[in-house]
């Protein structure tokens, strides 16, 4: 479909941890996106999809996107935009855990005990 | 006088045939794969689809926009530019892969084993600097476990002399060493991030190697029922190595896939890959209608995505190393618009 290029990542995403077929997977993502069937293989649109919605992009020649989140931080995004959860960004949750700026986050894992 | 076309053989080299040619390769290709595989031969409308995908002189030919499917693999890169991160990466944002799969040139879960902690910092890191879902694939490879690679007794030599029931104890206990084998490295894996496992040319060694990875995928899936597993065929059909081996009450030497795919969907499977392997001396049309019959009733009977391998001497594509891109897009789009396959 085209990786990360249209939504081929987010669509195999479905099948690869979902089971789904593919026309299921299609139109799961597609609901979730707001976008056609026709647009999830589309570069353009789902450029600007990618973009807004915090999904990860491909820093190439002309175009880089420092101040979007990078891979691991689109993970957490695309976790939340599927509604499927992500075993890296599980972990990475879980190892960040007892810190204050994930406690800032919302993870309520207990925090370290700083010995005096 | 009819036109010949440009078009290939099995071993990838260069034919031409006539349109006329062609059908009657499509429809002895198909009547074979039918009786074979006992199901029912393509119909004639899909043959005079695939007619016209094989009978064109163009380069290169694709499904319309909007019918694309998904694309997993078995390995990710080349190993000829840096590391193997450098070449997940190359496979994420250079090709577009939808599925990229961490790999060792050694495609064995019990040599992993003993790799195990540096592939899986590997898979961790990988895993921070890629979106697109990371799986680490090998095969069950139950092979390695006879002597004198590994502990047990060689039912290959066995058989042959007519040592049938130490022959078949030689098999149940390998694929005990095999399933544990796999759940430790899928534990390690799991542990670093894995989005998926690749259990792939599972039943390459037969029925008993089969077993092992459905034990294995059993296994696994009862505690950690969200990861992603593939399972990748090795052949066509499953080889009675054993011969009575069976799993949840079914029979597996001689399974094809239909039934293969109902197998693994019980064992906890998210995307089975059926393998139909390649006569090198038919052409690839011939090939390619082959084995759209012998998998068409898997696709339609699946309950789950189904992604045929279709690579080098499996599914249609030529058995070479470099299969030509005109092939290659001819067996991909009749996969996809004949096939209705979820990905290859």
């Amino acid at each position: 479909m085209g990786g990360m290029r249209t939504a081929g990542d987010l669509v195999a995403r479905m099948q690869m941890t979902r089971g789904m077929r593919l026309d299921q997977a299609k139109a799961h993502v597609a609901e979730r996106l707001g976008v056609s069937l026709f647009e999830l293989s589309d570069p353009l649109v789902m450029h600007e999809v990618r973009r807004a919605l915090g999904l990860g992009l491909i820093p190439v020649q002309e175009l880089t996107y420092p101040s979007e989140p990078g891979a691991i931080e689109a993970k957490f995004h695309i976790a939340e935009v599927l509604e499927v959860p992500i075993n890296s960004v599980e972990k990475f949750t879980e190892h960040i855990g007892p810190r204050p700026a994930a406690r800032r986050a919302g993870v309520t894992a207990p925090a370290v005990e700083v010995p005096a | 006088m009819e036109q010949s076309v440009t078009t290939r053989l099995g071993d990838g080299s260069l034919v031409r045939m006539t349109p006329s040619e062609i059908r009657a390769d499509l429809e002895e290709a198909t009547a074979l794969g039918a009786r074979k595989a006992k199901v029912s031969p393509l119909e004639p409308d899909e043959l005079d689809h695939l007619g016209e995908i094989f009978a064109s002189n163009a380069k290169f030919t694709a499904v319309d926009i909007g019918d694309e499917l998904v694309l997993s693999c078995d390995g990710s890169g080349n190993a000829d530019s840096g590391t193997r991160s450098d070449e997940l990466y190359s496979f994420q944002s250079h090709l577009g892969a939808d599925i990229i799969e961490l790999w060792n040139s050694d495609y064995s879960y019990k040599a992993i084993k003993a790799i195990l902690s540096f592939e899986a910092q590997i898979m961790k890191t990988a895993q921070l600097n890629l979106v697109a879902p990371l799986q680490y694939g090998a095969m069950p490879d139950l092979g390695s476990y006879s002597q004198p690679d590994g502990p047990v007794p060689n039912w290959s030599e066995l058989m042959p002399l007519g040592r049938i029931a130490e022959a078949r104890a030689a098999q149940e206990e390998a694929l005990e060493y095999a399933v544990a084998d796999m759940v430790f490295v899928a534990e390690a894996m799991i542990e670093a991030g894995v989005d998926g496992l690749n259990f792939d040319t599972a039943g390459a060694a037969g029925d008993a190697d089969f077993l092992a990875a459905l034990r294995a995928v059993e296994e696994i899936k009862s505690r950690h029922p969200d990861v992603g597993i593939e399972l990748g065929m090795a052949s066509e059909f499953v080889l009675g190595m054993h011969g009575e081996l069976e799993f949840h009450g079914r029979r597996l030497a001689g399974l094809w896939p239909r039934d293969q795919v109902k197998a693994a969907v019980e064992a906890g499977v998210t995307m089975f890959g059926p393998a139909v392997n390649v006569n090198t001396t038919k052409s690839v049309a011939w090939n390619v209608a082959r084995s759209l019959t012998i998998v068409k009733p898997c696709v339609q009977e699946s309950a789950i995505p189904v992604h045929m391998n279709v690579g080098m001497g499996v599914g249609g594509v030529p058995m070479t190393p470099y299969p030509p891109v005109d092939a290659v897009a001819r067996v991909s789009r009749a996969m996809r618009e004949i096939g209705r396959l979820d990905g290859l």
